[in-house]
């Protein structure tokens, strides 16, 4: 890696400070920022470490019955909490042990992988990914392949996810990297159904809205079969096609609802 | 029963305490006092004139001591290839010359363009992106069949084609298998490609050179499997250093499965730099550097047919196949398309006409070479997949018709010039039959049916020729050296041995199987012996290890010492005892004298060769060492009979394996528990073949699966727990052990049965599917039920 300076502020509000240099990059669990500094393709001038600011991490719930999750929070840690279990097997099925123990939720969101799990589950759920600057609704933050609402220097610190009456994330992994080739998140609230499908798009997650229709008058997976998601702008490559993936992506949401029941 | 620690008793490996506590000594453990680092500036083109290179900028950077490019090595030799095969009209291949570093010319995406040695390993990073190099652009050649075309871009400017060789094997057999497949009853056809796959062992290749003045002697420390095939190579052809001033150490290796076998650019550089800067020089390759720079393997594209008469006997069988040699030959690379894979196409079956053609072709990609099984699994993949597709068109039952075609009497000639000496395939295909549980497959298909799965079952025999080889046979074939192998007994004075072996272990185990042979002869714990390899100052002259023929060549050498050793051991004991040496008797580690109950213990004897002061120095040398060298008379021929059971999900197109059972006939067993090992193994790469590895470049040349993200490997969970049995033991006839080899029969027996099993269960769901090339991936599943 290239040389960089390195800080690890203990308090949002020197992290704030410390991202105003220029190319300065945030550190969270360093799942895939690290790799990619390994091989050369970042070069920041400073990392902030994210890691050691005790009030971005740990899990709760509002008094709005929303689950808060710190950024900071490691994948285990929302693994194991029971406020939200399709939240939590979602997360204990991302990457393995060691990634699990490192990995953040708020650096997954901050990164906005095509093919990774969180994405799915936050606008599946409507959450509300709260920064040190504003609130932003997650139909607003997923802006295109990690591409996202963030500006410059933002910090995401919390992520709020109203808890549905059921949800089930569904993956079909990707044989290599074992990230979603497809992963599907369906979660029935009061007002309606939500369906977010991950790894599928040129344009990363997005809401399937015929899904959630058809699931809002019927939540059964025979509520599906007549729809059908086009495949001409999805992924394609070595791992499959996007007529593939769009198949793929209406087995998972189908088991999805199955799974929620 | 076997007796404690010696021939097959289960003995864990000893080597494994080092390997599991992380006490091993690998070739990135070692540093060399003042050692320097170095970076190779690769090509990130698959296809390129050099048009500019100026390191004039890298230079001064900090920490950079000397930057290598092509220039420097005018004059030096290049990387050899040590086989020279001769095509169908008798003329030799095409071999073009493979530079340790660029001249002029890229030819594949990780060509080495110029090397930066500096302080440190972050430091000649640096300075090798400071280089300014400026490529031009030529079209990469990368689909073979278009390679060959008229007016298809050269990789080599200075050869006639793209073809290395155009082979025909065996050449006098093609007019009568013509005939056969003229008046055949039925012919199959089937066109397949075994798919380019990348090693991948756990540990990536590391090369560190020393040079010392006052002896003017070189070392290099090395990732390799035969240090002496590395010191003849690179000393002879490279770099020009005669063998008493060379050694090459290959210490602790975490695996090599082929790819270690050859002699990389890499390592003459550093051997060559560190003459040139009189500082001792290290690389350590990363793993994406791995993925453009380790001999890859497989690749070839294969239009195979067979012959049979009304009663489904074969006839005959043809195949026509394109061989990827990528952008240079490696050192095995000619070899593994023809008689590694052209001699075994008669497999397990008494088939009277063969005729196998193989063009070989240079493309813009990583050089291929031998990797688990090498030639022989494709040989395998071919012949299982046309038979069974036969046996679907016929509407017979795949076992039946595979029983039916059986060799069943030895020693068999085949019509591809080699000569099996033993084996009992109804033997292992009855025990495979019975391992399977074939009666209970219809049972477990009616409950994956339940469950909304599609359960397939598919089997496949295999033969392989390994113990490789008799010299005068590979050198017939073309080979540019011998393949014998050597072992020196070492009896120290109080009975302790050391045995300098030339096979090279790397998870092989021979730490603890060889010591049991020799404990087994002696009749002493074999905790008493140590194994020594891997360095070319310490150990006789050997090939290494490749081609399963650790035990079968080095092993048969070590027991031929061996007997030299009990030989001497007699006479002493003859001596001590004053009894003539015809009457020694030696048993469990005692010399006696027959009929009495005079005896000596073996301590006491090694004692008296090192300390003779009652001795016949007049009769017989004092100490007791003995060396032996072993070149087999014939390949030894392991065979087997494989069963896969798959479920696949109809609506995504995904395959589990469920059961997967081997029966192997490796003649003798020394340690069964290690020939588990290596079985298991080997499944474990052929599945991971069969579903899931593809090495993928694009058009342009780009490799687009140079990582794990993308390349698939084989984990815990793709695999089941394996049915394993070797009770099926025909010993080879011709070495002294009777043993046959291990190593690669997993490898080379899974993928035929796992893409079988796959047909089966789409067929058993009403697919009128027939062939799916590997990797029978998820999307190739679902696109093949598509229609």
């Amino acid at each position: 890696m290239y040389a960089f300076d390195f800080e690890r502020p203990k308090t949002l509000a020197d992290a704030v400070k410390a991202m105003t240099d220029e190319d300065a990059v945030a550190l969270s669990g360093g799942q895939t920022l690290i790799p990619s500094l390994k091989q050369r393709l970042a070069m920041p001038s400073k990392l902030v470490s994210l890691t050691g600011i005790d009030e971005i991490k740990g899990i709760c719930v509002d008094d709005d019955g929303r689950v808060c999750i710190g950024a900071a929070t490691i994948h285990a840690d929302v693994a194991a909490q029971e406020y939200y279990p399709a939240l939590a097997a979602l997360a204990s099925n991302v990457g393995d042990p060691a990634v699990r123990n490192r990995g953040t939720i708020g650096g997954s969101l901050a990164n906005n992988d095509p093919s990774a799990c969180y994405p799915a589950a936050a606008l599946g759920s409507g959450a509300v990914i709260r920064t040190d600057k504003r609130e932003i609704a997650a139909d607003d933050y997923f802006t295109g392949m990690f591409e996202t609402a963030l500006e410059e220097g933002e910090i995401i610190t919390e992520i709020k996810f109203p808890v549905p009456e059921t949800a089930a994330y569904m993956k079909f992994e990707q044989p290599a990297s074992r990230f979603a080739l497809v992963g599907v998140f369906v979660a029935k609230y009061a007002d309606g159904v939500r369906v977010a499908v991950t790894g599928a798009s040129n344009e990363g997650v997005f809401r399937w809205s015929e899904a959630e229709a058809a699931l809002g008058s019927d939540f059964s997976a025979g509520a599906l079969d007549g729809l059908k998601l086009d495949g001409s702008n999805m992924i394609s490559d070595v791992h499959g096609s996007g007529d593939y993936r769009a198949h793929i992506a209406k087995v998972m949401t189908k088991r999805a609802v199955e799974k929620a029941g | 029963m076997p007796k404690d620690g010696g021939i097959g008793d289960a003995t864990k490996r000893r080597e494994d305490v080092r390997f599991l506590s992380g006490t091993g000594n690998y070739t990135d453990d070692i540093n060399v006092a003042g050692q320097a680092y170095v970076h190779f500036l690769r090509s990130d083109v698959a296809h390129g004139k050099i048009t500019g290179l100026d390191t004039a900028a890298a230079e001064g950077m900090p920490g950079v001591l000397r930057i290598f490019t092509g220039k420097d090595f005018e004059g030096v030799g290049g990387i050899p290839c040590g086989w020279q095969v001769t095509d169908k009209h008798g003329e030799p291949m095409q071999e073009p010359a493979h530079p340790v570093l660029a001249q002029g010319k890229v030819r594949h995406v990780g060509d080495p363009i110029a090397a930066v040695v500096a302080e440190t390993r972050e430091q000649a990073r640096d300075a090798a992106e400071a280089i300014e190099v400026d490529i031009e652009d030529l079209p990469a050649v990368m689909d073979m069949k278009a390679a060959l075309e008229d007016g298809a871009p050269k990789v080599h400017d200075d050869l006639s084609s793209n073809l290395c060789f155009d082979w025909g094997f065996v050449e006098d057999n093609k007019a009568a298998t013509d005939a056969a497949f003229e008046s055949a009853a039925h012919v199959t056809t089937l066109e397949l490609v075994n798919q380019r796959l990348v090693a991948n062992p756990m540990e990536p290749r590391v090369a560190v050179g020393a040079y010392n003045r006052a002896g003017d002697d070189y070392t290099l420390y090395t990732t390799s499997q035969n240090p002496h095939v590395i010191r003849l190579l690179m000393g002879a052809f490279v770099l020009g250093i005669p063998e008493h001033k060379l050694t090459v150490i290959a210490p602790d290796v975490g695996g090599g499965f082929g790819s270690k076998i050859y002699h990389y650019a890499e390592e003459a550089f550093v051997t060559f730099a560190a003459k040139a800067m009189n500082r001792p020089v290290k690389w350590t390759s990363s793993r994406s550097e791995a993925f453009i720079s380790d001999a890859q393997g497989r690749d070839h594209v294969t239009k195979i047919e067979l012959a049979l008469d009304a009663e489904n006997n074969f006839t005959a069988l043809r195949t026509e196949t394109y061989a990827n040699m990528g952008a240079y030959l490696s050192t095995f690379a000619p070899c593994v398309p023809t008689y590694l894979h052209g001699t075994l196409m008669a497999g397990n079956y008494k088939t009277p006409n063969i005729y196998v053609n193989v063009k070989a072709v240079f493309t813009n990609t990583v050089p291929v070479d031998a990797y688990r099984g090498a030639g022989r699994p494709e040989a395998t993949y071919q012949i299982e997949r046309v038979i069974d597709k036969a046996a679907r068109e016929l509407k017979v039952d795949p076992i039946a018709l595979r029983r039916q075609n059986f060799i069943t009497e030895f020693p068999y000639a085949t019509p591809v010039a080699v000569e099996y000496d033993t084996g009992d395939y109804v033997a292992t295909m009855d025990k495979l039959e019975e391992i399977a549980d074939v009666k209970g497959f219809a049972a477990r298909r009616a409950e994956s049916e339940k469950n909304g799965k599609l359960r397939g079952f598919g089997v496949n025999c295999y033969i392989e020729a390994c113990g490789i080889a008799p010299s005068a046979l590979v050198g017939a074939l073309g080979a540019r050296a011998g393949l014998y192998d050597a072992a020196t007994v070492r009896v120290n004075a109080t009975g302790s041995i050391s045995v300098m072996v030339g096979a090279h272990s790397h998870g092989q185990g021979h730490e603890t199987a060889f010591p049991q042979v020799v404990a087994e002869m002696l009749g002493i714990d074999p905790g008493m012996i140590d194994i020594v390899h891997g360095d070319t100052s310490k150990i006789p002259f050997g090939m290494g290890t490749y081609g399963s023929r650790s035990l079968a060549v080095c092993g048969s050498a070590m027991v031929r010492a061996t007997e030299k050793i009990i030989n001497k051991a007699k006479k002493i004991a003859a001596h001590l005892m004053e009894a003539s040496e015809a009457d020694i008797e030696f048993k469990d580690g005692q010399f006696s004298v027959a009929g009495t109950d005079k005896s000596v213990a073996w301590g006491d004897v090694t004692l008296a060769a090192y300390v003779p002061h009652n001795y016949p120095l007049e009769e017989i040398e004092p100490g007791l060492e003995e060396t032996a060298f072993y070149d087999p008379a014939n390949f030894t021929y392991p065979s087997g009979a494989y069963a896969c059971e798959v479920e696949v999900d109809p609506e995504t197109g995904k395959v589990t394996v469920e059961r997967f059972a081997a029966a192997d006939d490796f003649g003798n067993i020394i340690n069964p528990m290690i020939v588990d090992g290596q079985v298991h193994g080997g499944i474990g790469q052929g599945i991971g073949q069969a579903l899931l590895e593809q090495c993928v470049y694009d058009e342009s040349g780009q490799l687009l699966t140079g990582s794990y993200m993308d390349y698939a490997m084989p984990r815990a969970d793709d695999v089941p727990f394996y049915a394993v049995d070797h009770s099926c033991q025909t010993p080879c006839t011709h070495n002294p052990l009777g043993v046959k080899g291990c190593g690669e029969a997993g490898a080379i027996g899974s993928p035929p049965s796992v893409v079988n099993a796959v047909i089966d269960a789409l067929q058993s769901g009403g697919h009128t599917v027939t062939h799916i090339d590997m990797p029978v991936s998820p999307s190739r599943v679902w696109q093949a039920m598509q229609g």
